[in-house]
């Protein structure tokens, strides 16, 4: 009995080293072949770069000219902050608000707002992308507005969630002893909802630094982040320079993958808060 | 105080509003008119009934074509992501050494984004297909079997995440009663495993789901729908009926409008699924 137990568990070791592995490698390839001539990677991606393959930073300079990385990076870092910030302050007090104040007005709210989260991107992005360029906000300022308002529906829904499960006892002494409705929200509410703004932070931050179609269609083709950089590569109909595309995702990896090494806990947690509520 | 409260809904309320109004609640309202009029700019649209509807299948055999590589892909990866996450999870729970590790390894792929690994895998496979002397668009069951491979690469862990948290909670004392009764690991499983974690398997199936029928930038970056369509998925469709060809934007949303109550039927699905097994609890 013990040496069967002994011996599944180590199965299930190799197993899982195996599946980690697997894991991995896809990253490895990445960037073992972003030091190798692009003439070399197409045909040949899993031989280790030698000497008449290796490149050196060829692929990493000419990548980063083609696809002016370092501007998609500030601007998906830019884009990506200013956007979480709105939404975390325009939802949170949304949220406090449609749930303490009753009414047919914040029912509708609520349920469009719901409503909202279900429907694909595809059924808005024409016309968004349409009126996004009449009102003048397809800008990297402006798209925050629409990131707010199209990631509104999810971290409303949480944050109102949690809102109803807080007694509203703390808010009422607040209010008798003579603190108006801004006071009592930034002193007493927005504290209390430290850890699902964490949550909702982490689910928001990897959606709109991921995104792609948005910034494609409304502000693609004078600023681009790095998902719209990266796929811009493939250009026309010519061939795609591999070597470039290798370092680029080697570059677009590496600031994920370190803040994800960082932040880990939260992140798994996040997730898991995420997926159980949305 | 919820009359003091709500005075102040041009602060609370409004800026949240606004944009939502502008990003959403605009486009939406908006695009479902459109769908049934006849445009090229928005401002010549006038009405022509179902007409956009019924050429959203009638223009090409496209349109039908991906609806059913979008279901096939569903299905096949909604399967396989999640019988390797639970397989996964059955091993994580188990004291195996360097558990900790291996789940931070197999959660990664999840936080890279869609384009990011289209293009990893489209390497690979080419790669892959190099030594046959084909490549990824050699035939469409390539990009097919591509982009299972890459969504379950990319949701396993993340499904894993959910079910070790599941299986986590299940109560110590049911499986030791089980053990004392004698029963082996498979009974185990099947008895008392899978049955507690239910809810979560609901979850990470309509997770799944919904995920593979919305794709987009994966099917974009990994085959952008070639050879001649044949990898086209819905959103792509949709996406190619708007933009690459000009007089068809009706018809584009009109697309988008089945795609959203497509979309819209999953939801409620889950939400009837989730209800009954609240009442059943």
């Amino acid at each position: 009995m013990q040496v069967s137990r002994k011996y599944t568990k180590w199965i299930a070791f190799a197993f899982l080293l195996a599946v980690a592995a697997y894991t991995v490698f896809p990253i490895i390839v990445v960037v073992m072949n972003s030091f190798k001539s692009r003439l070399f990677i197409s045909n040949a991606p899993f031989a280790l770069p030698d000497s008449d393959t290796f490149v050196g930073l060829t692929n990493y300079t000419g990548g980063l000219m083609k696809t002016g990385f370092f501007s998609a990076f500030g601007y998906s870092l830019w884009i990506t902050v200013a956007s979480v910030f709105f939404i975390l302050l325009c939802t949170s007090m949304l949220a406090w608000y449609i749930t303490r104040v009753h009414g047919a007005v914040t029912s509708i709210i609520y349920y469009l707002l719901t409503f909202s989260m279900i429907v694909p991107f595809q059924m808005v992005m024409f016309t968004m992308s349409k009126e996004a360029n009449m009102l003048g906000i397809d800008n990297p300022v402006g798209i925050i507005i629409l990131y707010v308002g199209f990631g509104c529906g999810m971290a409303t829904f949480m944050f109102s969630g949690f809102i109803k499960s807080i007694p509203i006892a703390l808010e009422e002494a607040a209010m008798i002893d003579g603190a108006n409705p801004v006071r009592t929200f930034f002193m007493i509410v927005l504290p209390m909802l430290k850890s699902t703004a964490i949550t909702i932070a982490i689910l928001e931050t990897m959606w709109v630094w991921n995104d792609y179609l948005m910034p494609y269609l409304t502000i693609g083709t004078e600023y681009r982040t790095i998902p719209v950089a990266i796929q811009y590569l493939r250009g026309g109909y010519g061939s795609v320079d591999m070597g470039a595309m290798m370092a680029m995702l080697f570059l677009a990896m590496l600031p994920v993958i370190i803040f994800y090494l960082i932040c880990q806990k939260y992140i798994i947690k996040g997730v898991l808060a995420g997926a159980v509520k949305g | 105080m919820e009359k003091s409260i709500r005075k102040w809904f041009a602060l609370f309320a409004l800026p949240g509003l606004i944009c939502f109004l502008i990003a959403f609640l605009v486009p939406f309202v908006w695009g479902l008119v459109l769908s049934f009029c006849s445009f090229t700019t928005i401002t010549d649209a006038h009405f022509i009934g179902l007409g956009n509807y019924v050429r959203a299948f009638t223009v090409d055999g496209y349109f039908t074509q991906s609806f059913l590589f979008t279901l096939l892909f569903t299905v096949i990866s909604v399967v396989t992501i999640n019988l390797a996450a639970f397989t996964f999870a059955l091993l994580l729970t188990r004291n195996v050494p360097g558990t900790n590790a291996f789940r931070t390894i197999i959660f990664m792929p999840n936080l890279i984004g869609g384009i990011v690994l289209g293009w990893i895998w489209n390497v690979i496979i080419n790669g892959v297909l190099a030594a046959f002397g084909m490549n990824i668009m050699s035939d469409p069951k390539f990009g097919f079997w591509g982009l299972v491979v890459l969504m379950n690469w990319q949701n396993a862990g993340y499904m894993m995440v959910i079910y070790i948290a599941a299986i986590q909670n299940i109560p110590q004392d049911e499986l030791e009663a089980a053990a004392i009764d004698g029963a082996d690991g498979w009974t185990t499983l099947t008895r008392i495993t899978i049955p507690s974690v239910m809810p979560s398997i609901t979850i990470c199936l309509f997770l799944t789901l919904t995920n593979g029928f919305k794709l987009y930038d994966q099917n974009l970056a990994l085959t952008a729908g070639q050879p001649n369509h044949g990898t086209e998925m819905l959103a792509m469709n949709i996406f190619n009926t708007f933009y690459s060809r000009q007089g068809f934007e009706g018809v584009g949303q009109a697309k988008a409008v089945i795609f959203t109550i497509a979309v819209a039927l999953i939801a409620l699905l889950q939400l009837r699924f989730t209800r009954d097994r609240e009442e059943t609890a």
